[in-house]
């Protein structure tokens, strides 16, 4: 017991602040109402679907909950079911394989619900294309809010695009 | 050339980089060939197929083995008729063959006779049984997506039930599709579907030019990408006829032992996690995230994705860097042994670890188990000592051995190898020769080329064709997945059903890699 706490105290706190929403990133106007986003803070389920992806957006999700980004600290938490979940996290391309899941996935989240395309290929298809195995981007197979490109976007990335599916239209509120 | 006192006449390949035979041969001489390997205790590397038929006259399609022999990679030809192609069922002598015989079977049609499993592997019903994408003359096509009705074994008997997993699975994690029969929690047995994320990454290939290739030879399975790039880059090398630059090939080895440093403390982490300790978890991840941000800024990627690339890499490494990765391991070390101490201090930990999950070192040689899987069972299988290319031929890697086969074991593998790979980052860092870091690699017509390097998790191996006009004609990417996943199966008998996800966590396997 005393070495782990030993090396717990060593450690310190290594998490970091956490970065702004990137708005750019939002594919559709924002669908939750103000007053919604207003109770719901930042708390937020998160159930993360790989629908094809070739696992480096998987290791960078990861990286989400590691001590540095501390993602749960913001009350964003992920979730083993679609049941629990309010956004969506998919990465792809969607394999053909995995297009009757990921809808089933998708139908079976709760309404409001939100999507986040993850990676160049979550995107565009990416490298993989659209084939006689390959669906391409999510937004061919389910409606997408908010798309986060790289190979593989980085935890930074990640974060900015999570939060801009859960923040106020800032950019749209002034247009109007 | 005569290997394993057989008559066929092997070709030795002009392939620098991996020592490589070759020859064609009849059905009876493979299926000898391989029985003599496997007495032998060679293992099988991979298997595919290939269509043959546009060579002209005579030709139709192609079964390729390739076998790891002491002298070094051996890969056997069997020409496959035009019509209703068919190969010998190489299961009973290799029964890691099996799922890749299916793959060969779904891609190019071509079916393996006798009793052999004929059932769909990489075909989910999401396209029609007489669509072969490997086929020249298979159009670019898209179908509808179906359910598909898997003939999975069945087990019966009294109190026996089963548990449908996946492809959704609860974690962070790629899909796949266990199915386990149980009696209350026992694990009978489990049935692994796997497929899901089949991208047609083979088919994908076909006409790219040689570096195009490399990108995507990188992202076959993300948390291999350097093992993969530089297997690709081998290939593309020897069809080329290029050595990269010395410096090249050491500043190669020194992204790849970065690599296997990073996946085996995330790993550690997760194994600490699925026995309850999130302080491993916490513990490694941050270490682990430490290495990937000085990826990010010595060499501008993560991951180090595309930094390998045919003919060389395409980031150096100067004094400042150099001393801030010897630093850098100094730490490393330091932690490790701290961490190591409590985990091996930790009475719940090993409660969980040990005996879980076992594969016997009888167990691991019948199924052929290879890398890290088959080293904690007492497998001798690591390329960097048994074949080594240029610098391990210099660097002399010790092999990690363990023979409890149990979770505990491939954990101390891991432990084992993130320390060895610390010592060989050392020596890269002091011995790395000065020069240039690439040379130009121009495609050639019609040439083929080997790539086999040791990855984290065990030998991963490309095959790379090129057509008349230098494009890519052919490439096969081998994970070293397909022969592990199968012992899983193994390892979880009689275990309980709630060790499933440390079992499965303690063998890390790849679906996007086999799913290809």
């Amino acid at each position: 017991m005393f070495p782990m706490l030993r090396q717990i105290f060593r450690t310190g706190i290594v998490s970091e602040p956490a970065p702004d929403a990137d708005e750019t990133l939002r594919a559709t106007t924002q669908r939750l109402s103000e007053v919604m986003l207003r109770q719901l803070g930042r708390a937020l389920v998160i159930r993360q679907i790989d629908a094809g992806s070739c696992n480096a957006c998987e290791q960078e999700i990861h990286a989400l909950s590691n001590p540095y980004y501390n993602l749960e600290a913001l009350g964003i938490k992920f979730t083993a079911s679609p049941r629990h979940a309010d956004l969506l996290l998919v990465t792809g391309p969607v394999a053909k394989n995995m297009e009757i899941a990921l809808k089933r996935a998708y139908d079976a989240t709760p309404e409001p619900k939100l999507v986040v395309a993850v990676g160049d290929c979550g995107c565009t298809g990416g490298i993989f294309g659209e084939s006689y195995a390959c669906c391409g981007r999510i937004a061919n197979v389910i409606p997408v809010d908010v798309s986060i490109p790289g190979c593989p976007p980085t935890p930074l990335q990640l974060m900015q695009g999570i939060l801009a599916a859960i923040v106020p239209e800032a950019m749209q509120e002034e247009k109007v | 050339m005569k290997l394993l006192n057989q008559t066929i006449d092997f070709e030795a390949l002009d392939n620098p980089a991996v020592t490589s035979y070759a020859a064609r041969v009849n059905a009876g001489e493979l299926l000898t060939f391989c029985a003599a390997a496997r007495k032998a205790k060679r293992p099988l590397v991979a298997l595919w197929g290939s269509d043959e038929r546009d060579r002209g006259e005579g030709f139709g399609f192609a079964l390729h083995t390739a076998l790891d022999l002491s002298e070094g990679l051996v890969c056997l030809t069997l020409p496959l008729a035009a019509e209703n192609p068919s190969f010998p069922d190489l299961a009973p002598i290799y029964p890691v063959a099996n799922r890749m015989q299916r793959a060969v079977m779904d891609t190019i049609g071509a079916m393996p006779e006798g009793d052999a499993d004929r059932r769909p592997w990489l075909r989910h019903a999401n396209w029609p049984a007489d669509f072969w994408p490997l086929r020249n003359d298979a159009k670019d096509a898209q179908f509808e997506a179906q359910n598909e009705d898997y003939a999975f074994v069945r087990v019966e008997g009294d109190g026996v039930h089963e548990i449908a997993v996946g492809p959704i699975h609860a974690g962070i994690i790629e899909p796949g599709h266990f199915r386990f029969s149980v009696t209350g929690e026992s694990v009978l047995r489990l049935e692994q579907r796997l497929g899901w994320t089949h991208k047609g990454i083979e088919r994908r290939f076909k006409g790219m030019g040689l570096s195009d290739g490399a990108r995507l030879a990188g992202r076959v399975s993300g948390d291999s990408t350097v093992a993969y790039a530089w297997a690709y880059a081998q290939a593309a090398e020897a069809i080329g006829a290029v050595t990269p630059p010395p410096r090249a090939l050491w500043l190669r080895a020194l992204l790849l032992e970065r690599e296997r440093i990073i996946n085996h403390l995330g790993d550690l982490g997760y194994l600490g996690n699925d026995v309850a300790l999130a302080f491993g978890l916490m513990q490694f991840m941050r270490l682990k995230e430490d290495w990937v941000r000085e990826n990010a800024r010595l060499f501008g990627h993560r991951f180090m994705m595309d930094r390998i690339v045919p003919g060389g890499v395409s980031v150096d490494i100067d004094e400042d860097g150099k001393r801030a990765i010897a630093a850098q391991c100094d730490v490393l070390e330091g932690e490790l042994h701290a961490l190591k101490d409590i985990y091996d201090d930790h009475a719940g930990l090993q409660d969980r670890f040990l005996t879980t999950g076992r594969i016997t070192p009888q167990l691991a040689e019948t199924l052929g188990v290879i890398g890290l899987a088959g080293r904690a069972s007492g497998q001798c299988w690591d390329l960097r000592c048994n074949h080594p290319c240029a610098p391990y031929d210099q660097l002399q890697p010790h092999m990690q051995l363990e023979h409890n086969g149990d979770v505990a074991a491939r954990a101390l593998v891991r432990f084992g190898e993130v320390k060895a790979s610390l010592d060989l980052v050392r020596k890269i860092l002091r011995e790395m020769p000065d020069g240039d870091i690439r040379s130009e690699v121009r495609s050639d017509a019609n040439k083929r080329g080997f790539g086999w390097i040791e990855g984290w998790r065990g030998d991963i191996f490309v095959a790379l064709e090129t057509g008349s006009d230098g494009k890519i004609r052919r490439c096969h990417c081998h994970d070293p997945s397909w022969q592990i996943w199968p012992a899983l199966e193994h390892a979880i008998i009689d275990n309980i059903v709630p060790d499933f996800p440390l079992i499965n966590k303690s063998f890390n396997l790849s679906y996007a890699g086999p799913d290809l």
